[in-house]
């Protein structure tokens, strides 16, 4: 032990043999409150959106090319893999929007108590859940 | 005499040069993703409309959509937007769990890059399309 930082994250248990202390409880360790949960979802729904730009790229790509490149564009948001990559993205969109709305709110100093976190967590899942289906069946209905 | 010893500034000045802290723009970055947040909400909530109202239409009918100026507009806000806020939003995930310095640059100024980059093929098309 050179590093006083090192020894100082040493000591004996109960049995007086030296071990290392255990660090700060983390995620595997702590139960997952909603507050938590929807929090790492924000990030997580966030940088899958940055992916799914990438077909709204394409998307756009082949609307301002040929009819044959807009077909093929369709064709493969209509297929299997495109709806399910559309629905997730739907969702995913949908998450990131009423929790960034969460956040903002925040942002303004408003339900920051633990009650709060947590009826407005459950909103934003109820919310979610609620218009990923709403957007879906009006689309399928429109398409 | 004098009284207990205190201090100014806990940053160095190499701290501050090196662009880690605030150099006058600390809440820049913060202040720019809010903006750019609010601006999404009516944004997104048009997009998904129209994206649902264009389901399943052909080739010229999404042309006559974009041709329209407003359409066009708000294309260009919506796409200039997101790519801002997806570039701010992934800097942040990135400084958070990539540790080595040299390689969190890199990958900070390759994310920045990919969305300059992206937003410009939107720009040009969505342009292409309605002008």
């Amino acid at each position: 032990m050179r590093d006083v930082r090192d020894a100082l994250m040493i000591a004996r248990n109960s049995e007086g043999k030296l071990v290392r202390r255990p660090l700060s409880p983390h995620i595997q360790v702590y139960r997952w409150p909603v507050s938590m949960a929807l929090s790492i979802l924000h990030r997580a729904t966030g940088v899958a959106l940055g992916v799914g730009t990438l077909l709204l790229t394409w998307w756009l790509v082949a609307a301002a090319g040929s009819d044959d490149a807009f077909n093929r564009a369709q064709w493969f948001i209509g297929s299997a893999i495109g709806l399910l990559l559309l629905f997730g993205w739907t969702a995913a969109l949908v998450f990131h929007f009423f929790s960034g709305i969460r956040h903002l709110v925040w942002d303004a100093g408003i339900g920051f108590d633990a009650p709060a976190y947590s009826t407005s967590g459950w909103g934003v899942v109820i919310a979610t859940g609620v218009c990923t289906l709403l957007v879906w069946v009006v689309g399928l209905a429109v398409w | 005499m004098s009284g207990p010893p205190h201090v100014d500034m806990l940053r160095s000045a190499l701290g501050r040069a090196r662009g880690l802290g605030s150099a006058r723009a600390g809440s820049h970055h913060w202040w720019a993703q809010r903006l750019t947040a609010i601006a999404l909400v009516p944004l997104t909530l048009w997009f998904i409309f129209s994206v649902i109202h264009l389901s399943g239409e052909s080739h010229h009918v999404v042309i006559d959509w974009l041709s329209t100026p407003l359409t066009l507009s708000l294309m260009l806000a919506l796409i200039v937007a997101t790519f801002h806020h997806l570039q701010l939003g992934m800097q942040v995930v990135i400084e958070d769990y990539v540790h080595e310095e040299r390689v969190r640059m890199g990958a900070v100024l390759a994310v920045r890059g990919l969305c300059v980059l992206l937003a410009l093929v939107c720009i040009v098309s969505v342009l292409k399309i309605g002008l």
